[in-house]
């Protein structure tokens, strides 16, 4: 691999070899100059900024200080992630001009790392989308076939890596936003166990299903920006309290005996005959690796999606009530005393789909209707995370596709949302029951579109997933692919 | 006094913990700080920002939870209240709905006809105690000019504990009873400063009345919740007023509880009438959640064992203890306790050192606690001197409380003072020299005295306390006195 389409792995080998921070950031930020008018992954990019950390980076090592984990490492951020000073849109018009006074824990943690911040990348309004369609400012293109979506909500973030933007992203995972673009895109996307990483900073979407994750080439550096970002975060209530493992440093010993699970409910109606057959051969992968394969059942995941957007626009209900317009943030300029004010500003600052489920989670939550919608789903998502629990008594990751197609023309569902949330099928439950999971490239179709498998494990059994996930990728080179841009 | 109805009233009152930093973030909770100084991403509700649980709050309610003698929830969480008001930065309150950390307890009040003089206890039920989070102020242009209306977030995130009462008090003053001995509880524990001008204590009273009718049954009236209560006595008022306007509004429309919805009033303190402000069923649906951002809290038996150890005595206790092991009257007992444990402790240390609970407790409530700061000056052992010399000595009251005025302004013992002022001890022998003296010096008196005035003698006894400086028990001086005066 050569310039900018190589590994953070590489970059780092490279450097200390001695190769210039700089020049690496810059080539990064040139190969966005010239591919963004194809792929409009970013939101913003802060040039200056970024060769100014290159070139700290560039003095620290000539005098031989120490350096993070990422030394000299584009990375980009989902714009869903406060960045102290810069502007953090959660791609929407409510929150134009809104400057954090902060930055979040990632990006303190990055920083702290020494990697290079390039830019905030496009997404879905709040998070709330599976193509990235639903920005308010524009269309993110697949880098393998720009008529087509990235996926979502992470879409900037998963298009950026995969057209050699940067070498590593930030996305985040409420329902699939990262591992199901991963797989649109061809590259591998990770979400950790809830309470891994610390959520402070990320502009909530659904708290009790919100994680913070890695999109990368490859599944090593997967590992490394997980060992960046990975710890326990005092200012994060539910960011659980245990020792972080060197991911990187385990990472190329297989995992042995292996037991891999294949739920039935993953390989049924709605799963894309050329998506199902690369799954398959995947698992045939591991079992010439020595994997024995079993059967499980996921039986409540026919409910998945139903909770979800329950509990998810709930949540975001609550969560996005604070953008009214009084304290930052949008406000319209023509209202009539303060519910005018509240309604006006949220109206025009919201796009569709936030309003609609602002709606639908309100409704779920409302007297009369709370028993029967909201408290029913928390019920039904202890049932779906039982299933992971049982089924992960008998083998020791479950695998299956990470989305029930490849990706989809721009504009082929955005009039039907049902349609739309049915592309995160296979990735919700996975969030409902705060488990990890990550998806990694294996294989192409016909017509040149990427293919995720989606291995999922127990609570932060992330070394073991990252090390199954490696399996795969040794014995198969789907990771080497880039796209012609 | 018998009226024609009986009045029914249940109190929700909000305290202020005394903590120093809020609810769920690191800023100040000090009062009177200039406007939005005390703020943080975490209290302005900034996006990405996390709320993470004071401790020392969940310790102070605990704490005035297990002296309300409240059961405590061991697995307690935290709820999201939704609704949008510009003081309130979230537009959602992090509160607590249906797992509150403490329920069912009661506060005991005394209802005697005369409290001074007698104890009459009555148990006030309490429905429940739990946290919450405070909302910041709005503040309007009230100059009529339209001017914008102005946020300050200083308060917002003030950790309050909300302490739900049965709706068990049946007069104006068995509310101002409740309140007076919750104040005095939360302040004792170290809960709350309980001051109601700087808001740490908010109050609302849910009223209603019972009106017994012709046929033996009772009609009650609709509920109303007065608020805006900004004083003990508002409580009292708008609650004797609430209760006969509802008197007078049955007697008009007949309508009963369950009639129509529970009204909101507010109480014009001015005017002296409160003003219905809306029906609930107006209100808004709060759509109660749980709070995802926070961990539901649980405690342990070790944990509340010591909780509880570390109350301390409470009032109730203290009053009982007061009138079993000294002998205090209800009054008495009351005036101390009421000053706070150091009152009582150091009463405990005059009564035992002087022997003589009654004289201490006089000298604590009659001069000690007039003047602020005298605990201080006059140690409890010093006070022990002065009662001792005044006993020893005979000093007349008026002597000792001179000498007491002395210790107080210079920090000096009793007998010091009483040197410094020329008050000497007189021998008997001396006593009937003077007496002898003052015979001879007042022959009218004595005239009159033999004449069967028997008064005269106290003109006498006035010129022995002069020159004594009244430092002889005035009996002495009337039981020598008479001798001589027989002698004669």
């Amino acid at each position: 691999m050569t310039g900018v389409n190589r590994t953070a792995a590489d970059l780092i080998a490279a450097q200390q070899a001695g190769e210039s921070a700089e020049s690496i950031v810059t080539a990064f930020l040139d190969s966005i100059d010239s591919r963004e008018s194809k792929v409009r992954a970013f939101l913003s990019v802060d040039r200056e900024s970024a060769l100014e950390q290159a070139r700290d980076v560039d003095t620290r090592r000539k005098s031989g200080k120490p350096l993070g984990l990422l030394a000299g490492v584009p990375v980009a951020i989902k714009d869903v992630l406060c960045t102290r000073g810069q502007v953090t849109t959660c791609g929407s018009k409510i929150l134009e001009d809104f400057r954090p006074p902060y930055d979040a824990h990632v990006i303190s943690a990055l920083r702290g790392a020494d990697a290079v911040i390039v830019g905030k990348t496009n997404m879905d309004e709040f998070a709330m989308g599976s193509s990235t369609e639903n920005s308010a400012y524009q269309v993110t293109r697949n880098p393998w076939d720009l008529d087509r979506i990235p996926g979502g909500s992470s879409g900037g973030s998963a298009a950026a890596v995969a057209a050699c933007q940067a070498p590593l992203s930030i996305g985040t995972d409420t329902g699939g936003s990262i591992r199901q673009p991963a797989s649109l895109c061809g590259i591998v996307g990770l979400k950790p166990t809830y309470g891994r990483v610390s959520r402070y900073g990320l502009v909530a979407f659904a708290s009790s299903l919100d994680q913070i994750g890695p999109f990368s080439h490859d599944v090593t550096d997967s590992a490394l920006m997980l060992e960046a970002i990975a710890g326990h975060d005092p200012r994060d209530s539910t960011s659980v309290d245990r020792p972080v493992p060197k991911y990187s440093n385990s990472i190329n010993e297989p995992v042995g005996p292996l037991t891999i699970g294949l739920p039935r409910e993953y390989f049924g109606e709605g799963l894309d005959p050329e998506v199902e057959s690369a799954a398959r051969e995947a698992v045939r992968v591991y079992e010439k690796l020595g994997a024995k394969v079993v059967e499980v059942s996921l039986p409540h995941s026919r409910y998945a999606i139903a909770v979800y957007y329950l509990v998810a626009t709930a949540e975001a209900s609550s969560n996005l009530a604070r953008f009214d317009g009084v304290h930052y943030g949008h406000r319209a300029k023509d209202f009539d005393g303060l519910i005018d004010l509240y309604e006006a500003s949220r109206g025009e600052g919201f796009g569709p789909e936030v309003r609609r489920r602002i709606m639908l989670g309100t409704f779920a939550l409302s007297s009369g209707y709370k028993d029967a919608y909201y408290l029913k789903a928390l019920k039904v998502r202890r049932l779906i995370k039982g299933d992971f629990d049982a089924a992960l008594r008998t083998c020791d990751v479950i695998m299956g596709p990470t989305a029930p197609t490849a990706a989809f023309r721009v504009g082929e569902k955005a009039d039907d949302p049902l349609a739309m949330y049915l592309s995160d099928i296979y990735t919700i439950s996975c969030n409902l029951a705060g488990f990890p999971g990550i998806s990694i490239p294996c294989g192409w179709t016909r017509g040149g579109l990427p293919i995720g498998l989606q291995i999922q494990a127990g609570p932060f059994e992330e070394e073991k997933l990252l090390r199954v996930a490696r399996m795969h990728e040794q014995a198969t080179d789907w990771h080497l692919r880039r796209p012609t841009l | 006094m018998t009226t024609a109805y009986k009045t029914v009233i249940g109190l929700e009152v909000h305290v202020q913990l005394l903590t120093r930093t809020k609810l769920f973030c690191g800023c100040s909770t000090k009062f009177g700080l200039p406007p939005n100084s005390a703020t943080c991403p975490v209290c302005l509700g900034l996006p990405g920002s996390l709320p993470v649980m004071n401790r020392r709050a969940f310790d102070l309610g605990i704490r005035a939870a297990l002296a309300l003698n409240c059961s405590i929830n061991k697995f307690t969480k935290w709820d999201r209240k939704n609704y949008y008001y510009p003081d309130l930065p979230k537009n959602y309150q992090i509160s607590q709905y249906d797992l509150p950390f403490s329920y069912e307890g009661w506060l005991e009040i005394n209802v005697a006809a005369d409290p001074k003089k007698d104890y009459v206890p009555k148990r006030v039920g309490i429905i429940r105690a739990h946290l919450e989070e405070d909302a910041g102020k709005n503040m309007h242009d009230e100059s009529g000019r339209g001017g914008d209306s102005k946020v300050d977030l200083n308060r917002t995130g003030t950790p309050l504990v909300e302490i739900v009462s049965k709706p068990e008090m049946s007069s104006p003053a068995e509310a101002v009873a409740y309140l007076t001995e919750l104040r005095l509880l939360l302040r004792e524990l170290g809960v709350s400063d309980c001051e109601m001008q700087e808001g740490s204590l908010r109050c609302d009273a849910n009223v209603n009345v019972h009106i017994p009718q012709a046929d033996g049954t009772v009609a009650a009236t609709p509920l109303v919740e007065v608020k805006n209560l900004n004083s003990f006595r508002a409580v009292e008022r708008a609650i004797a007023y609430e209760a006969q306007r509802q008197y007078e509004e049955f007697q008009k429309t007949g309508q009963r509880f369950g009639d129509v919805a529970k009204a909101t009033a507010g109480w014009d303190d001015a005017r002296g009438q409160t003003r219905i402000q809306r029906r609930k069923e107006e209100a808004s649906d709060y759509r109660y959640f749980p709070e995802p951002d926070l961990v539901p809290v649980t405690v342990d038996d070790a944990y509340l064992e010591e909780a509880r150890a570390a109350l301390g005595e409470l009032p109730i206790a203290q009053r009982a203890r007061l009138k079993s092991d000294f002998g205090l009257s209800v009054y008495d007992a009351d005036v101390l306790v009421r000053q706070g444990r150091a009152s009582v402790t150091y009463f405990e240390a005059v009564a035992a050192g002087s022997g003589d609970a009654k004289a201490a407790v006089n000298w604590i409530a009659n001069k000690l606690l007039q003047t602020d700061g005298a605990m201080e000056k006059i140690p409890a052992e010093r006070l022990v001197g002065l009662l001792r010399e005044q006993k020893s000595r005979g000093l007349t009251k008026q002597i000792a409380e001179q000498v007491f005025d002395s210790m107080l302004a210079d920090g000096e013992d009793a007998a010091t003072v009483i040197g410094k002022l020329g008050i000497t001890a007189v021998d008997e022998l001396t006593l009937v020299d003077i007496i002898r003296k003052a015979i001879e010096a007042n022959p009218k008196a004595v005239e009159d005295y033999k004449k069967g005035k028997v008064a005269a003698a106290q003109r006498i006894k006035g010129a022995v306390m002069k020159e004594t400086k009244g430092a002889v028990k005035p009996d002495t001086v009337d039981a020598m006195l008479a001798t001589e005066l027989a002698k004669l």
